[in-house]
């Protein structure tokens, strides 16, 4: 079941504050293509909500990425982009940020996830 | 009730529904326990991926805080590393897993070439920084299993909506359209056998009224001493018509 994706090693994209950024870039994720556009966007105070949708929606159209993270307190900037993204690749991971804790409640795989598990389960 | 597979009510059409009666049962419970292959295997996944967010946001807290420390040890080297970028090091593989039936992309990361930032630090805060890169690989880590995990969670989520509305379309649609087909063909044919019945009364009692009356001239002409015997009965070549007349 030899894939075509298989062959290829496909990358991690991150939308994230910047120190997550660096984090994750520094961890070795980081890449730049040939036409000089990197995988990952800092979102600074200045970045607006639509770019950081734009960016969003360039990655998930982007063939060469599998994994998308992004804070959960940009997820929930551009929560109806995310939610309309229904397809398994790129897969979204919501991450904490450094201000703020990860909340499950908010997480859009979880929230489909609620009603088949009790409360206990998300302790 | 009206809602039926349009047949000439037959035998032939009664044993076909039959069969398809019998292949949409097989049908029903073959998917039924596809669904509860999927289903069990689908809260397996949902648990793993709770326990993995829950894990999740201890791994990040220490590789935030990490962050910090290298940060406090060397200065800002956010831009210095941000501004570095040139070749991905870490990479995801995809496979696929088989699961009654359904593909699951599995992802597995790999290393690939060499470390941009081997370099960093070098002046300063070295040791924070290997702990950071560390920790960040490790949350790397946990991130994939955790993407494959989601994303065989949508995967496996679609498959078992479709496998569950097929189901449900069999048991609550095919199953009963055929079962009312099957009992109209029987109706129908039924009411053919009553016709045929009843006809068949019918040409009977007609029957035995004329020959009520054949005999009766019959005896009439034996009175009167006119009758003779017909010798052969195949002799008798004229049959009257017995169904059409007035």
């Amino acid at each position: 079941m030899a894939l075509h994706s298989a062959q290829k090693g496909r990358l991690i994209a991150v939308i994230g504050d910047e120190d997550t950024c660096t984090g994750f870039v520094l961890g070795g994720i980081g890449e730049i293509d040939k036409n000089r556009r990197p995988n990952f966007l800092v979102v600074d105070k200045n970045t607006s909500v639509p770019e950081i949708e734009d960016v969003f929606k360039s990655f998930v159209s982007r063939d060469d990425i599998a994994i998308i993270l992004i804070n959960q307190s940009f997820a929930e900037m551009i929560r109806h982009a995310i939610d309309k993204h229904t397809e398994p690749i790129p897969a979204v991971l919501e991450i904490p940020s450094k201000e703020a804790p990860y909340d499950a409640s908010k997480d859009s795989i979880l929230r489909r996830a609620k009603g088949m598990f009790s409360a206990e389960d998300f302790r | 009730m009206s809602d039926k597979i349009n047949v000439f009510p037959s035998r032939m059409a009664l044993t076909i529904m039959k069969a398809r009666l019998k292949g949409a049962q097989k049908g029903h419970s073959l998917l039924k326990k596809k669904a509860d292959a999927l289903t069990l295997r689908f809260r397996n996944i949902l648990k793993k991926i709770i326990e993995t967010k829950m894990l999740m946001g201890d791994v990040m807290k220490t590789a935030s805080f990490s962050l910090a420390e290298a940060k406090f040890a060397t200065g800002d080297l956010n831009h210095m590393i941000l501004q570095n970028v040139t070749k991905a090091q870490i990479k995801v593989k995809s496979k696929k897993e088989n699961v009654a039936g359904v593909n699951l992309p599995i992802f597995e990361h790999y290393q690939d070439g060499a470390d941009t930032y081997e370099l960093t630090g070098l002046s300063r805060g070295g040791q924070q920084i290997d702990r950071l890169k560390k920790n960040y690989a490790k949350a790397i880590q946990l991130l994939v299993e955790l993407a494959s995990l989601q994303t065989s969670f949508v995967t496996l989520d679609e498959v078992i909506k479709i496998t569950n509305r097929r189901v449900n379309a069999i048991e609550h649609v095919i199953i009963p359209r055929i079962e009312r087909t099957l009992s109209y063909i029987s109706t129908e044919l039924d009411e053919r056998e009553r016709e045929e019945f009843y006809r068949l009364k019918k040409v009977q009692e007609k029957k035995k009224a004329l020959r009520k009356i054949k005999e009766d001239k019959k005896a009439e002409e034996k009175a009167a001493g006119q009758f003779i015997e017909s010798s052969n009965l195949l002799a008798e070549d004229y049959d009257e018509d017995l169904l059409f007349t007035d």
